[in-house]
């Protein structure tokens, strides 16, 4: 399906008209059968993206693990009822065996096998928190802290002082104004650009150290396998590292209602090479000393550590 | 001491009873003590909420219906949510439940009455006022709630003079909750038939037994939480504002620990109207109907510990996280029992598709699609992709929706009869039923697509990747808002009239249970001697 959140948006290639019911049927069949298909580091507009970071991909691999186990099981009970439903009709004289009232032995194994699946599920998912949550030995640090409604970059490390906010861009926010009578699918990445995103080394650990300076939002990034809440006086930690080779822009958004315009502070991230990584710190610190800004030393640093 | 009260009235000619009709006029309803009445009030006054807080959806529908802000402002958005949320949790499921207790806990043990008749007129006449209440602060400045149902501050201090009022009315509702619970615990201590020992009794009584306990526990944990927000908002407190030293998070721990055993609350009554419904129309007793009490037991233990489950990406500790998710999970054994000992309970059965069967079928199926995905979300690690996504959403409208909804009309098409003495029109609400249960999917089943793509929930607007199936998902909301009205339909002519109904309503059928007994409509004082039970 569709490209959605990369660095290469065709607004206009995206399908249109799926209203007929038989449609509707057709799509949760493609759901899945196109799981396996889509673009890398996309939704396909049915599932979760596989994204491009480690963690994505693993987050990714257990959903569609979870989803056939269950999908086995609705089809051994949903077939019980079906069968049921067709074979035991009154309507066609079915008699009603009702000494079929108690069986421990079938009670027992259909306590037991729930149980043993889900011992099966919670093993590996228990293994994938313990990643999660290592945000040990990363390369680059960023504060990101939540406003009403716009998203606060503060980065430390090796980029310490560069800091900017970053809010929907202008034409998504006049065309999301009621009655604008702008049509969304003419604005390029409609409600999901910024002014400025934050940019981001590929092939580097990140740690994000969220907070908020008023009530909760949530930082999510798909692709990333990212999301986590920003909760005003608390600090919360999350890290991905996007592998290299998959620079581009990734888009995603608030995940916390936070109040009138929570649909409308996007978060975009530009992941670029090492090198022009490098580049654009530089960039950023030489065009902050032109503006008479502090730079090095500036209190982002000393606030966390 | 209940039995002799029983016999007392056996030995009391009920022919000479001058109390053996409803009062004349509107007298009847304000001073009503009868538990049919007060039930009767309940139920008009849950389908009253469900058109209210289903014009709310329309409305959010509405506006998702294409990509840009149509009709709306996002604030306005933001109430509509809020408000279908508290007003279809506490105004349309719980006292559609409290109605159905109300008329059927005393006919199903063999009761005259509720235990309290006069509590039992305060908890349902505390309901009007109180979303009177909630629902004028649609009008005041500042308008309604806009935070969320769950009501996480700051968000939701950060309002005008709704804070006031919806906490308020919360506590108003929490009250009459509990006495309504009070009511049917002491109702199915004291008064059931003689020879109606605990395990003998109809499985709907089992399951509001156990949710009364489970309202009890936690209605008051809602009312500190709130009570928290207020001092916080109006006394200078700071339980849940950091500069003060308090912690936003720790109103999600307490707001959860009330919040999860809810969601159980409004599922475990529709687990014993299952229970009554699917055995009758399969002509074959419940299938281990005691492992039935337990699994509604189990769950109802488990629903204390998995709070955490809603919290994952707002801070947890490891162990937590790895703690919330295996209780999680392990409730999924006792549910996976009840579906298993359902399915059983067809299986090698004589099945009829009445209207009522038919809601129960239909929610044996999508409330185990509202199961798996479930699981899916106690996942943590994925949990971290669908949380606050309209995959959440599409979870728990399944299980309210198909799940609880649907068992609800269920039993209003299996006991209306008894209640009105009228058969109603089988065509009709065959078509109400068909109608409804496609329209769900259509509604509802979209929304995990959209939450996997990546929608997040609560937005007025959305990226133009999430048209198509926001449009599938609007139509589906019309259609399903469109059909109710035929279950109004239905009800209405039934109640005016209709093809007399027999004791047992369902001849054709097995339905059994003391309830049956009694001629349709039931009288006004149910067993005025009370039935034996062998």
């Amino acid at each position: 399906m569709s490209v959605t959140r990369t660095s290469v948006d065709h607004p206009e290639s995206r399908p249109r008209g799926y209203l007929k019911a038989c449609a509707l049927i057709a799509a949760a069949l493609s759901a899945v059968c196109l799981t396996e298909t889509a673009v890398a580091n996309t939704s396909n507009g049915y599932n979760l993206p596989m994204g491009v970071t480690s963690l994505s991909e693993s987050m990714y691999a257990l959903h569609m693990q979870v989803f056939w186990i269950c999908v086995g099981i609705a089809v051994v009970v949903f077939g019980a009822m079906i069968y049921s439903l067709v074979k035991f009709r009154h309507s066609k004289g079915a008699i009603a065996d009702t000494t079929l009232v108690h069986s421990t032995k079938v009670e027992i194994i259909w306590t037991i096998i729930p149980v043993i699946i889900l011992v099966v599920m919670a093993i590996p998912a228990a293994e994938l928190i313990l990643t999660q949550e290592d945000t040990r030995n990363s390369e680059l640090s960023i504060r990101v802290t939540g406003y009403q409604w716009k998203w606060q970059y503060q980065y430390m490390d090796a980029a310490d002082g560069v800091s900017f906010f970053s809010t929907l861009k202008q034409d998504s926010n006049f065309a999301r104004q009621l009655g604008s009578g702008i049509d969304p699918s003419s604005v390029p990445n409609y409600l999901l650009d910024v002014d400025q995103p934050m940019v981001i080394p590929s092939g580097a650990k990140v740690r994000l150290l969220l907070t908020s300076m008023d009530v909760i939002h949530a930082w999510w990034v798909p692709d990333f396998g990212a999301k986590r809440a920003a909760v005003p006086g608390f600090v919360n930690e999350l890290w991905f590292k996007v592998d290299a080779g998959k620079e581009g822009i990734y888009r995603g958004q608030c995940a916390a209602l936070c109040g009138r315009d929570h649909g409308f502070m996007p978060i975009v991230v530009d992941v670029r090479t090492p090198d022009n990584f490098k580049l654009w710190v530089a960039q950023q610190k030489a065009a902050s000393k032109q503006a008479g800004l502090p730079v090095a030393g500036s209190p982002t640093a000393q606030v966390l550590n | 001491m209940a039995y002799t009260q029983t016999i007392d009235t056996a030995q009391h000619d009920p022919s000479h009873d001058h109390h053996d009709g409803p009062a004349s006029g509107v007298t009847r309803w304000f001073f009503a003590t009868n538990h049919k009445d007060i039930g009767t009030m309940y139920l008009v006054f849950s389908l009253i909420m469900f058109f209210i807080g289903g014009a709310m959806a329309m409305v959010i529908r509405a506006e998702l219906f294409k990509p840009g802000l149509q009709l709306v402002q996002p604030e306005f958005f933001n109430q509509m949510t809020t408000m279908h949320a508290l007003v279809m949790i506490f105004g349309a499921v719980m006292p559609a439940f409290v109605g159905l207790a109300n008329w059927m806990v005393p006919l199903q043990v063999g009761a005259p009455d509720m235990a309290l008749p006069r509590m039992n007129n305060l908890s349902f006449w505390i309901l009007p006022f109180a979303f009177t209440l909630l629902l004028s602060t649609l009008f005041v400045p500042g308008g309604a709630p806009a935070g969320g149902w769950t009501m996480y501050p700051p968000l939701f201090l950060q309002g005008g003079n709704y804070v006031a009022m919806a906490i308020f009315a919360v506590h108003l509702m929490g009250a009459s909750s509990i006495m309504g619970s009070i009511n049917v615990i002491v109702t199915i201590m004291n008064m059931r038939a003689p020879g109606m020992t605990l395990l003998k009794m109809p499985l709907f009584c089992w399951s509001w037994l156990i949710t009364a306990y489970l309202l009890i526990a936690v209605m008051p944990v809602l009312a500190g939480a709130v009570t928290m927000l207020l001092t916080d908002h109006y006394f200078g407190t700071s339980f849940f504002n950091a500069a003060g030293g308090g912690d936003p998070v720790m109103f999600e721990h307490v707001f959860w620990f009330f919040g999860h055993p809810e969601v159980y609350i409004m599922i475990l009554p529709a687990f014993g109207i299952i229970s009554e419904i699917l055995p009758t129309f399969s002509r074959k007793p419940l299938f281990g109907a005691t492992s039935m009490i337990y699994a509604i037991a189990s769950i109802a233990f488990l629903s204390f510990i998995v709070w955490g489950h809603h919290m994952f990406v707002d801070g947890m500790p490891l162990a937590a996280q790895v703690f919330f998710m295996m209780s999680t999970m392990l409730i999924a054994v006792p549910t996976g029992v009840k579906v298993f000992n359902w399915t059983a309970t067809m299986w090698r059965g004589s099945l009829s598709f009445e209207p009522p069967m038919l809601f129960a079928i239909s929610f044996l199926f999508l409330f185990s699609i509202g199961g798996f995905s479930g699981v899916m979300l106690a996942i943590v690690p994925v949990d971290f992709q669908y949380n606050q996504t309209y995959f959440v959403v599409a979870h728990f409208h399944y299980v309210l929706v198909p799940g609880a909804i649907f068992a609800i009309m269920g039993a209003v098409y299996y006991w209306l009869p008894k209640w009105t003495g009228h058969m109603y029109n089988m065509g009709l609400a065959k078509t109400h039923f068909w109608l409804s249960t496609i329209f769900v999917n259509v509604l509802f089943f979209p929304q995990h697509f959209l939450g996997l793509a990546g929608m997040p929930r609560r937005i007025p607007d959305y990226a133009v990747q999430f048209s198509d199936w926001n449009m599938v998902s609007s139509i589906g909301g019309f259609g399903f808002g469109l059909s109710q009205i035929l279950f109004v339909i239905v009800i209405v002519q039934c109640a005016r009239g209709g093809k007399a109904a027999s004791a047992r309503v369902w001849d054709d059928a097995t339905p059994t249970g003391l309830e049956w007994t009694l001629p349709s409509p039931a009288p006004y004082h149910s067993f005025a001697v009370a039935p034996e039970i062998t």
